[in-house]
């Protein structure tokens, strides 16, 4: 219906403006917009006064600041690196050696007590008393002691027993033991040996392929392939054919003890393998604890159900429990890696050259920019802890219930 | 530890604006006793005894400094401190003094913010091997592994040896002195290295002394010295004479058992000294009696050598260069007047 009497009434009540800040401060999408807004300007103000405040007071205190220092020379030794370095290499160098030896070792400690940690983890839940008592008394230990303990203890216990370098163990006079650590031959590569490396790589994707390919058959077909078995022939023949299309143009540098040390070879310190020991126990005995929680945070009915159907007590381990149970593993297995990378700045207690020692040690001292340096540090550690995260948080998705 | 430091370095930077420019002296006698940065372990120079008394030249040294000031060698409170944090400690007021032992460098002075008051001991870098070796002189040690302590000149003067020699070297480098020793006795090492006095006081607590030479090269100068935070020119100037005052004591025959006849001497030097004429003392905020306080209560600076390093101790340190000027050494204070 419509009428044809002329609308006397306004239209509805367009707000006036001052209501209209009203409804702006009732809304909450805008009112906490608002609050972060505020809140974010108050920590970059904050920051920014923080740093000009730090930078008056080292000026009046007589203090020089800036990054200038690390163009200078160092002017010391480093007894491992992984890269070219020598004295007169500069800070900035420095801070790369370490940031690699701090990289080895932890790599190395996570790669290694992660594999340790699910296999005590599931000892530990074995129904073998003997197998699973020794696991619960190895957690028990290794969580109980202070980690900086056992890293000197792992290293008076290595150095104790080892004789000096004239007096060294030695298999087939190539490779040796001392108390200046395991000495083995260097490799030395010609011209050519970067088609080993392209063999290698080649291997590499092989593999890959191959692992995709058969579980491809597999669901197709049924069938399965030996893949692990096919997969470690071609690592180990596809780059000895690359060696031997090149001629074989690798040799071995064998050490030889001259004055004092062995030349001419590669030393795997005695810091490094202390180091190593520890971290890597230690962290895997936390990690056992996850893994076990994980396990046990799976349904029993799973198993049963996996049995009913014949398969066996490994294959359900590995292709029922532990995927399920990795939801449960994953966030605590994170926070030991974190706290892993943190734990390996001890190095400096027993002289492997981490980033703490060579940069935040040697160079801080050398040089007085503390500031700078122990900010520096900071955020190297910050980066990696950042990066450990994300790439745990992915995993962690790619390992969530997918719900369907 | 490496928490103290980093607390120390941004959060003591960036707070001190507050007590950055309030005069030291004035602080120290407000809080009633001065603050003493000591190394803590090393024997001879600063460690506490089994009754938990600080003993060591470089206690003494502080020590000294509260009888200038407060006529009370026990107004003190000692800070033990790592090579790492030590000059953190002392730009930032943490400690009033930096009495550990510490080399007197041109970067140290004119970088780190610092004022050093002395030369207390004249020290140098020296090796200590295993005899089984049988090396007689630094110049054979070409490739060997080096027990070294972080933090010291002691890393860069090892590097600057084995280069100026066309050598090389293997640093094993620790946190603390007291590991580095223990992983040296081990033989992890063949070298141990580390001023010559710290030489003589690490090779005391080895398994076997008798087994361990310390060679004769002295590879580098080091003037130790007490350390002040720079911008305070009164308290650097108390600093600086307290030590000065040690030395002229000992040239003037003042001893703490003989200072209160002292007092009667007819000699203007002495007598300057002692505040018994002039006015030495009041300018800079003491009493003109601040270094006949030093005396009594502290010794002469071959009291406080003697009793602390001395050949009666377990170190056996002679004189040497530690010796007045006027008996061949290389101590030598301005005169008070």
């Amino acid at each position: 219906m419509s009428s044809l009497a002329p609308k006397t009434s306004p239209d509805p009540a367009r707000p006036s403006r001052l209501a209209g800040l009203a409804g702006l401060a009732n809304n909450p999408a805008f009112r906490s917009a608002l609050v972060q807004l505020l809140v974010f300007a108050a920590v970059v103000a904050g920051l920014i006064w923080v740093v000009s405040t730090t930078a008056d007071n080292l000026k009046r205190a007589g203090i020089s600041s800036g990054f200038g220092f690390l163009g200078q020379t160092a002017g010391f030794e480093i007894s491992q690196t992984l890269i070219e370095y020598s004295r007169s290499s500069t800070y900035a160098r420095v801070f790369w050696v370490g940031l690699l030896n701090t990289l080895l070792v932890s790599v190395i400690s996570i790669t290694a007590s992660t594999l340790i940690g699910f296999v005590v983890g599931v000892l530990r839940l074995s129904s073998n008393w003997l197998v699973s008592s020794l696991a619960a008394a190895y957690i028990g230990l290794i969580r109980n002691i202070p980690l900086l303990l056992q890293i000197l203890f792992w290293y008076i216990a290595i150095l104790m027993p080892l004789p000096g370098p004239r007096q060294s163990y030695s298999l087939w006079e190539t490779f040796f033991l001392c108390n200046r650590g395991v000495i083995l031959p260097r490799p030395e590569f010609h011209p050519g040996s970067w088609l080993i490396l392209a063999f290698a790589l080649l291997a590499v994707l092989a593999v890959i392929a191959l692992v995709l390919w058969s579980r491809r058959r597999q669901r197709l077909t049924g069938q399965r392939f030996p893949t692990f078995a096919a997969s470690l022939g071609l690592l180990a023949v596809l780059p000895l054919l690359g060696a031997s299309l090149a001629g074989f143009p690798l040799t071995w540098v064998i050490p030889e003890l001259r004055g004092f040390n062995f030349q001419g070879g590669m030393t795997l310190l005695p810091e490094l393998i202390a180091l190593i020991l520890a971290l890597t126990l230690y962290t895997a005995g936390f990690i056992a604890e996850n893994v076990r929680a994980g396990i046990q945070s799976v349904d029993r009915g799973q198993e049963e159900a996996a049995a009913a159907l014949g398969l066996r007590p490994g294959t359900i381990m590995r292709l029922v429990v532990i995927p399920q149970a990795m939801r449960v593993i994953i966030p605590p297995l994170t926070s030991q890696h974190l706290t892993l990378v943190k734990n390996s700045s001890l190095a400096v207690v027993i002289g492997y050259p981490d980033l703490i020692s060579v940069f935040a040690g040697t160079t801080l001292n050398q040089t007085g920019q503390a500031v700078e340096i122990i900010a520096m540090t900071m955020l190297f550690y910050l980066t990696v802890s950042l990066l450990i995260s994300l790439f745990m948080n992915w995993y962690n998705k790619r390992m969530a219930l997918k719900e369907r | 530890m490496k928490g103290k430091i980093l607390v120390l370095a941004a959060a003591a930077v960036f707070f001190w604006t507050g007590t950055a420019l309030a005069d030291v002296l004035e602080n120290i006698k407000g809080k009633g006793y001065i603050s003493c940065g000591v190394a803590g372990r090393v024997p001879g120079f600063s460690v506490p005894d089994e009754q938990g008394v600080w003993k060591g030249l470089d206690v003494d040294y502080c020590r000294a400094l509260a009888s200038a000031v407060f006529n009370d060698p026990e107004k003190v409170r000692f800070v033990p401190l790592t090579t790492t944090e030590r000059f953190t400690a002392v730009q930032t007021g943490e400690v009033d003094v930096l009495s550990r032992n510490t080399t007197w460098t041109f970067q140290r002075d004119v970088e780190q913010g610092i004022d050093f008051a002395g030369i207390i001991f004249f020290d140098g870098q020296g090796f200590m091997v295993n005899k089984n070796l049988g090396v007689t002189s630094a110049k054979e040690l070409n490739e060997a592994s080096i027990c070294i302590q972080i933090g010291t000149t002691t890393e860069m003067n090892v590097s600057d040896y084995f280069a100026a020699h066309g050598m090389t070297y293997k640093p094993v480098v620790f946190e603390s002195a007291d590991e580095a020793t223990v992983i040296y006795d081990t033989g992890r090492c063949d070298v141990y290295t580390t001023d010559a006095s710290g030489l003589a006081a690490r090779r005391t607590t080895l398994s076997n002394p008798e087994d361990h030479v310390i060679l004769p090269e002295i590879i580098s100068k080091e003037p130790l010295g007490p350390s002040v935070r720079q911008g305070d020119p009164r308290w650097s100037k108390i600093a600086r004479w307290t030590l000065f005052a040690l030395i002229n004591a000992e040239e003037l025959g003042v001893n703490s058992q003989n200072v209160d006849e002292m007092l009667e001497s007819a000699n203007p030097n002495v007598k300057r000294l002692l505040g018994q004429e002039g006015n030495f003392g009041e300018q800079f905020g003491l009493t003109n009696a601040w270094a006949y306080q030093v005396i009594k209560h502290v010794g002469n600076y071959g009291e406080i050598f003697e009793r602390n390093v001395g050949p009666a101790t377990a170190l056996k340190l002679e004189r040497g260069q530690n010796d007045l000027w006027t008996r061949g050494g290389l101590l030598y204070a301005p005169p008070i007047r």
